[in-house]
Parts: structure tokens; sequence; C-alpha cells
């Protein structure tokens, strides 16, 4: 049976049925979670996706953190469920503090769509246990406030314990440290702000995506047998 | 300004003729109320009623076996097989932006979304013709830069990709910066919805944000006038934008459409709510009651012309079957969108409006979220309309056939050719290097990766091909097809010879979708231009419209859609008339990536097509050299159509590695394009019969592609080139890290590359 990850919509989200195709593209089974429900349905993994949830007229991610969804994602989590946040979704995991820190407007104060290079600095977490330490991946990130701050406390210690999960090869927005990801420490949340699913297919120009994708499956088809 | 108000009679404040009022008076038999003037007079103003343009709009072909919608409706629409359709518009946001350029571009923007969905399709992508004056002044650079930012922050916000698009510079837009938006949207065709109010009986609901002061008198004040002295004044015209709104009001739409909830949509655009809700009536030749007690308001104390003419953004009128209102409701809610019951269709053929009109119990409805919260009276009414007119009369205001003449100075202009100096100046001989890269970094033909890393161009995972490309390039997820889209305006061109000009644009444009492979299927138009009421204007205008039929019929496309832009002038002087063509074509089957604009080391460089002398209004004569006078490329339609189907044919059967058109800066600038982007030089000769070296570098003939071709296919390319009466020279080869023309030019990729990357960061760094 396929891993089932849901995907939380929330109103401004945009980047869900991009998730949702690349997901099912590699055998998943991915299922929409809407904001205003209280339940993950069980799924194996959720990933909160890009886009502008509630519009980003405050802070990013911060009403969204209140949903009645989010709850139970922090279930979810801190139970061990494979969480991924990708861009406004870490921006997302970040103000519910599933994750430290905060993102920043880039610091070239515009919005920047373009692919650049990632390093793998770590593979125990549940998106990149497929990758190799040191591969260089060509994925696009697409933003305005991308620039990740934490405090000095917590940069230690996201560095001493090998929490850095990816980082920019040439820093595009001004990130701490070349900071694109990171997880928490367990490893089986991860935020990052670059889009793997927008690197799913040649014919987009990069698959290089597909390598994060796979582990975010595997490890939710490990809950999935754990579970069982 | 009171004072000016005691002179002035309403109807001229409003931006009507004394002739156009005694029409008014004629059609109603009486004289009009306040409300009635104002519905008329935005309904009637150029932007709306097209009254000037109207008589020659008639001239452009409109039909094709695979048109589903032509032009007149909310998009056009053509069948792309698999039982799914693309509904393609493109709409000018001119003035707005130049008043305030943010907040202009970003509600263009979603302007033309809403127009996409509410045929019943998902928008999924934009494109951006721009316009500005020289990035020198700074005004300009303020422009461009509130503009690049609006479309930025609506469209990506939104959720709708921003793909391609190009951004020209030319001091003839200084003062009327030209905003010109394309959207695209797919939809299953059984989805497909028209804008219009069958069934009487039927409620009217709007959907989407409360009703306020902005944008009122945006379509007669603002879009059909030109720009004077101290028009900062007509700022509160410009509306605001909410893409968060308009997000959920995409999905909610689909939702209802996808259930088959509404009878018709139209989205509130200019004119507001007496555009939207008369126009849906009378092209169901039905009639319309509108309370506009029920119409949600942002501030207390509008009245019932603010009302009706208020152009806030975001508002989507549905037609509803009274059994379907709940579950219109239910979607509305889940959406957080209000949705609430305005009006009903009528058999009358009357538009008319109340102030209190419904029942409590006769109509229900409400306002889900948030709560109306105000004590909407939902009394009996006897109250008599407060408008009461014919419902056709609104959409079918005056014709103008304006006098149309050539101007006197066009000869001279013609004669002005800038051969003759150009060519004393660079004599064979004269090394053309620093030309090249002054050339390559002019800011219309600079490398515009500032602009589009703004833009999210890859959501929904369907871009192929994006910004930078000769064409954008989507994925129809599902099937093997894509769709392939480019917009091209040649303005100096059409100054010289509007008919020729417009014939270039189209050309371009269907020469860029032949790049990627596809074949063309339809064309929407943005015609853009100065005040209609001079006849050296409307002269120009009617040679664009029949420079552009020509070119469709003959290369087999139609018109589907379009939009009249007038007024563009700045007291006496009148932008160059400036059409935009946007093309969409289609693959049938995309086998992988198209071919970028780019050399490979190794390759033969080819050149398909002919290479003349021909320097009239090129960007080197022009802009480098200031001599904008002469003659276009010819156009030949013709050898254009036999030299795109070549082109289509070659990608197609993967013969050639990387290809790209000759436009702007001529065959230098392709070349040393393709060379920076594949990373290698070439070595090549450019001696071409009748041509000196600088024309054969920076004339811009038409119908000229570049290809990279592996030297086991060179003899092949050349065959099938002859075959189809195509001209055709091998160059040279793609080799080294200099890009070396023989007798021309000598420089090395770096060098070219540095020139064209940053050219325009430099110049928006500069303050």
């Amino acid at each position: 049976m396929s891993a089932r990850v849901g995907v939380v919509v929330f109103p401004g989200t945009n980047c869900e049925l991009d998730v949702q195709f690349a997901v099912d593209q590699l055998g998943g089974r991915a299922e929409l979670l809407w904001h205003g429900d209280a339940t993950t349905k069980g799924v194996d993994a959720v990933v909160v996706p890009g886009g502008f949830a509630h519009g980003d007229y405050l802070r990013t991610g911060a009403i969204a953190r209140f949903s009645p969804v989010m709850g139970a994602v922090a279930a979810h989590a801190r139970t061990g469920g494979p969480t991924i946040g990708i861009c406004n979704g870490f921006q997302v995991l970040c103000e519910a503090q599933l994750l430290p820190g905060a993102l920043q407007k880039n610091s070239g104060s515009k919005f920047l769509c373009q692919t650049v290079e990632l390093r793998v600095e770590t593979v125990s977490t549940a998106l990149t246990s497929l990758a190799r330490v040191g591969d260089v991946l060509r994925i696009p990130i697409n933003h305005f406030e991308g620039n990740y701050v934490c405090d000095e406390r917590t940069l230690a210690e996201l560095r001493a314990e090998e929490r850095v999960v990816l980082r920019y090869v040439q820093n595009p927005n001004g990130s701490l440290d070349d900071i694109a990801g990171i997880c928490n420490a367990e490893g089986n949340i991860v935020g990052l702000m670059p889009h793997p699913e927008r690197a799913s297919d040649p014919l987009l120009g990069s698959s290089d995506g597909l390598v994060l994708l796979k582990s975010l499956l595997a490890a939710a088809t490990s809950r999935a047998t754990i579970l069982v | 300004m009171a004072e000016e108000r005691v002179e002035h009679p309403l109807h001229r404040r409003l931006g009507m003729t004394d002739a156009e009022l005694a029409a008014v008076v004629d059609e109603l038999g009486r004289e009009p109320t306040d409300l009635e003037l104002a519905m008329y007079s935005v309904m009637w103003s150029e932007h709306c009623s097209y009254k000037s343009s109207r008589p020659h709009l008639s001239r452009f072909p409109t039909e094709a076996p695979w048109v589903l919608v032509g032009p007149g409706e909310g998009a056009g629409v053509v069948d792309i097989g698999d039982g799914l359709a693309v509904a393609v518009r493109i709409e000018s946001h001119n003035h707005p932006s130049a008043v305030e350029p943010y907040q202009g571009a970003a509600t263009g923007v979603g302007g033309i979304i809403r127009d996409i969905f509410s045929m019943g399709a998902r928008p999924i992508a934009l494109m951006d013709p721009l316009r500005f004056g020289s990035l020198d002044d700074a005004r300009t650079r303020y422009l461009f830069e509130g503009v690049v930012s609006g479309i930025s922050g609506y469209g990506n916000s939104v959720g709708v990709p921003t793909v391609g698009g190009e951004v020209v510079f030319d001091d003839t837009y200084r003062d009327n910066p030209l905003v010109n938006v394309f959207c695209l949207g797919i939809l299953p065709i059984d989805r497909l919805v028209l804008a219009r109010a069958d069934g009487p009986g039927n409620l009217a609901v709007l959907l989407g944000s409360s009703t306020g002061r902005d944008g009122i008198g945006g379509a007669s004040v603002l879009a059909s006038a030109s720009f004077e002295e101290g028009d900062g004044a007509k700022r509160p015209s410009v509306q605001v934008g909410d893409p968060f709104e308009e997000k959920r009001l995409i999905e909610a739409c689909l939702e209802l459409l996808d259930a088959r909830l509404a009878v018709g949509v139209q989205d509130l655009g200019a004119a507001g709510l007496s555009c939207a809700a008369s126009e849906t009536a009378a092209k169901a030749g039905a009639g319309m009651d509108v309370d506009i007690a029920r119409v949600a308001r942002r501030e207390p104390g509008m009245n019932a012309v603010e009302v009706m003419t208020s152009e806030s953004q975001e508002r989507m009128l549905a037609i509803v079957e009274p059994a379907n209102l709940d579950a219109v409701l239910a979607v509305a809610r889940r959406w957080e969108i209000r949705a609430t019951v305005v009006g009903r269709v009528t058999d009358t053929a009357r538009f008319r409006i109340y102030d209190g009109l419904f029942d409590a119990t006769g109509v229900p409805g409400e306002n889900p979220v948030p709560p109306a919260g105000d004590d909407a009276p939902l009394v009996t009414s006897d109250a008599p309309a407060i408008a009461d007119v014919p419902v056709e009369s609104l959409g079918d205001g005056p014709l103008y056939h304006r006098p149309a003449t050539r101007p006197a100075g066009q000869d001279a202009l013609q004669a002005a050719d800038p051969g003759p100096q150009l060519r004393d100046k660079f004599p064979a001989g004269a090394d053309l290097s620093g030309e090249l890269l002054a050339l390559l970094a002019t800011p219309t033909i600079a490398d515009k990766t500032w602009v589009s890393r703004q833009y999210d161009h890859q959501l929904f995972l369907n871009t192929v091909a994006g910004p930078g490309a000769d064409a954008a390039v989507l994925r129809v997820k599902g099937t093997t097809k894509a769709i392939a889209m480019s917009t091209d305006g040649k303005a100096r061109f059409c100054r010289l010879d509007p008919r020729t000009g417009a014939r270039l644009a189209v050309l371009e444009a269907a020469r860029n979708v032949a790049c990627s492979g596809a074949r063309p299927l339809a064309l929407v138009n943005c015609l853009n231009f100065g005040n209609p009421e001079r006849a050296e204007v409307m002269w120009q205008f009617s040679e664009v419209v029949d420079g552009m039929s020509e070119a469709c019929r003959a290369l087999g496309f139609p018109v589907i859609g379009g939009n009249v832009s007038f007024y563009n002038a700045s007291g006496d002087d009148d932008i160059h008339p400036t059409p935009i063509a946007g093309v969409i074509g289609l693959i049938d089957d995309l086998a992988g990536r198209p071919p970028a604009a780019s050399l490979r080391a190794g390759d033969d460089v080819v050149v398909l097509g002919e290479i003349r002398p021909e320097l009239g209004g090129s960007e080197w004569a022009a802009v480098m050299h200031g001599l904008d006078g002469g003659r276009p490329p010819a156009a030949n339609l013709e050898r254009a159509r036999a030299t795109h189907e070549l082109v289509a044919s070659l990608v197609r059967e993967q013969m050639v590695a990387g290809l790209h058109d000759v436009s702007d800066g001529g065959l230098a600038v392709a070349l040393a394009e393709m060379a920076v982007a594949g990373e290698v030089g070439f070595k090549v000769e450019l001696i071409f019969e009748g041509c000196m070296p600088a024309e054969a570098c920076f004339a811009e003939p038409a119908s000229v592609v570049v290809c990279s071709v592996d030297p086991q296919y060179t003899a092949a390319v050349c065959g099938l080139a002859a075959a189809a009466g195509v001209p055709v020279r091998v160059l040279g080869v793609a080799t080294g890290g200099r890009l070396i023309a023989k007798g021309a030019f000598d420089v090395s990729v770096a060098d070219a590359a540095h020139a064209w990357r940053d050219a325009l960061p430099a110049l928006m760094r500069a303050e």
C-alpha cells in the first residue's frame, strides 16, 4: 500500500496541487487537508506547502498557525510523524514553534524566483535520508521572505546537533549561515525554502528534488509500517 | 473646483459630449436621472464602448474550426483536443499604472485573471508586455520598479505564474507607460460558461469584496482621456488590489462552475456593477433588476452612483437559479468570500435599479461571511426605480467613424533612411565590436532576469520554457501536449509604417511560437494608441488593423480577442502606435524541452531566412545612433509562413540543438545571446549579398532564425530549407571563447555576457 501524504491547504496556499502531483507521480497517495478541519486524517506524512496562507498580510504564517488543522499537524509531528514545511510552509512551522527561528525579507528586498544550488548537510532526516552528505542539488526558490534568522544559541545548537539540513552554495537571500533548511532534533520535522516539487521532472529543468520527495515517501512508508 | 462644477453640466464632468447626452434623452424620451447619466457615461466611454475602434475591428478574421469563443466575450477560447480548451485574453492597464504603478499593474493582473476564470478556465499563465521611457529618467525607474513589483506582488500571491512577456524602453512612453497583461487558462470544455443572465427569476449574486469608493470613473475619467499637467488628482480613480481575496474567488468560482451551480459568471471590471449586470442581461436578451441596498459597502454614505460605478476589485457576479442559492452560499462560506443576492433576471429587457427592492421573504440569501452588519431594508418595495433604462442601450453606445488621415510628415519620415549615414560611418572593415557590446547593453535588448526572477514563473509545474525563451511553453498535464505563447510589439516599425509594423509584430510572435515547435492556433491583440480624436492616430489604427488582419490570414489563424487602449497621449504627444500581438500555439507531442536559444560547442551555426540591409527602425540605427526614420523591414507573409513551418518541423524532428529568432539588434545580437546562453563562442562569416558588414550584423529583417545544428544534420537541414523555399546559409561553427565574425567583430564570451547581463541591474541600482 502506498504511503499517504497529507497536504495542508489554507486559504491562500497555492502549491498544494503541485506537491500532490509530484507525490502521486512517485507512487504516493497525496490528499488535501483543509485548514478548518482539526485532523490529519491519519496520514503517514504531512506537507505544509508553499503559497501565501491567509494572504500573508501580517507576518507570514502568523494566522495560519492558529488554524484548527495545525493542532493536528503538531500532534502528528510530536509523535514522530514526518512533517515537511516548504517555503510558506516552513514559515508556518516556525510560527507554530515546531521549528526554531524565523524567516525575514530577502536581503535584496526583492522577490526571488530562480534555481539555486543546495548542499545536503545531513541525511538523518525525513527529507534527506536517500541523499548523500555533500550532494549538490539544483532546486528553485520562490520567495520574498526566505532570509533565515535565529538567535546565537539556537544557531549553535543547530550546528552542534547537525540540524542544518540544506545550505545554499551561493546565498541568494542573506540567510544566516547560508541556511536553506533545518530540522528538529529528531529529524522528522523539516522546513526548507526551496521547492523540491519544482525540480521533479527533467521537463521542468531539474529532477534534483526527487531524492528529497522519495526520502519523504520512504519516511512515510516506514511510519505506516510502524503504526500498523 | 466648486466654481467649475457650477459652470459645467454633469454630463460633461462625466466625460460625455452634448450629442451623447442628446442621444440618451432620445433613448429614454426624458431627461436621465443623475444615476442613469452616470451609468451611460461609463458604459459609453471609449474604454467600455469601443466607440472609435469598433467600426474597424470587424475587419479582423475571427473564425476557425477550433475556435469555441471569439471576440466579444470575457476571453477567447480554442479547442486543443482531449476534451480541453484554452481561454486567453489580453488587456491594458496603462493609465492606472501611469498614476500609481504598483496598484495599477496589480489590478491589471487581477482583472485579466477574473476574465479567464469567469469562463470556467483555471488561469495558469500570465505574460506582461511592458513599455517605459528611458531608464535615465528617475521617474521612469520608479514606474518600472513599481509596475514590476505590482505584477510580482499580485501575480505571485494569487498563484498564477508569470511565464513571459517583454519590456521595451523608448522615450515615446515617458509619460504614458504601457502595462499590457495577457492571461491564459485551461478548462475542460464542458465547464465552459458564458457571461449570460439567462432565465427570468434567476438571481444575480455578487461575490467577493465589498464595494468602496475606489476606481469610480476609472473607465471614463482615467482610461478615456489623455494625460494633462497635474494628473496626480486622478489617483483616487485607481483601484487597490487584494490578491488573497482573488485567490479565494478563483477557487470558489471554479467550484461553483464544476458543480454546475451558476448559469453565468462575469467579473466586475470597468464600469463595475453597471456593466456586469447590464451586459449579462443584454447578452441573454433578458432584463435585470438590481437592489443597491443589498450591496455590501466599505464605507457609509455611499450614494447610488458610487455603488453602481465603483470599480472596487475582486468582485464577480454569478447568475444562479433560486434552487441552487443555498449551495452557492455554502461554497462561498467555505472559501470565506462574501456572497449577496443583489438582483434578479427579468423578462422586461429593462435595466432597473432600486434602493430597497426585495421582500424579506421573497428573496433568500444573506451575507454569510462576514455578516452584512447593516440593516439592509428587506421590506417589500413599491419604491420606484431610481434608474430604468432599456438594457440594450447601455451596451449599444454611439459609434464614431472618426476621420483618418495619413500624417503629413509620413513621407519625409520614411525618406529619412538611416542607411547612407551609417554606411559612411561604418564602412567595410570597420571594427563593430564596440557597437555590438553597446547594443547588448541597451535596456531593451539586455537580459531581463532582473524582472523575471521577481515573478513566480513555475507554479503548477507546467513551465517547460519560461522567461527568456523565444516563446513560453507550458505542458498540459495528463496529455502529450504543450501550449506555446509569445507576445510581441514593434512600435518603431509601426511609427514608420503602421501596416507593415503590425504585420511584423504578428510575424514575430508567430515566429517565436514556431521556434518551440508549435503550430499557431490564434491571436489576441492589445492595441495601444494615442488620441483617436486626431485623424493621424485613427489612420495609424486603421492601418494596424489591416496589417494584423493580413498577417493572420496569411499565417492561417484567427483573432479571438483583443483590447483597445486609446488616449495614450500627453498633451499633443501621442505614443508610437503600439499594437501587441499575443500568439498561442499547440505542440501535439512534446518529446522533451524545446531547444533553447543557445549554441552548442562543435555545432554548425546555420541561418534560415534572408539577411537584408534593412536598418529602418532598428535598435542600432534608432536607439544607438538616433536615426529613427526610414522604412521598416519588408514583411513578406508567404516567406514567413514557409519559414515558420520549416522551423517548427525542424524542432519537432529534433534536428536543431538550439535556435533563436532574429529580432531587436539583428543577427549579431541573436548570435551573441545564443553564445552567452551556451557559454561558447563562434567563428562565422557574415557575408550576404547587398549587405555591408554592419547591415548584416544589425539590420532586423523579418523571418530569420539562427540554429545550432549538429554537423551530421547540417546537410539535411539545408536540404529541407531549400525544399521549403527558405534561404539557408551555414555561417560557421560554435567554438572557443570568443564571438568572432570575420571582418566585423571579435569579443570574448565573458565581455558579451557582462554587457548583456549587468546592464539592467546596474541601471536600477543607479540612484
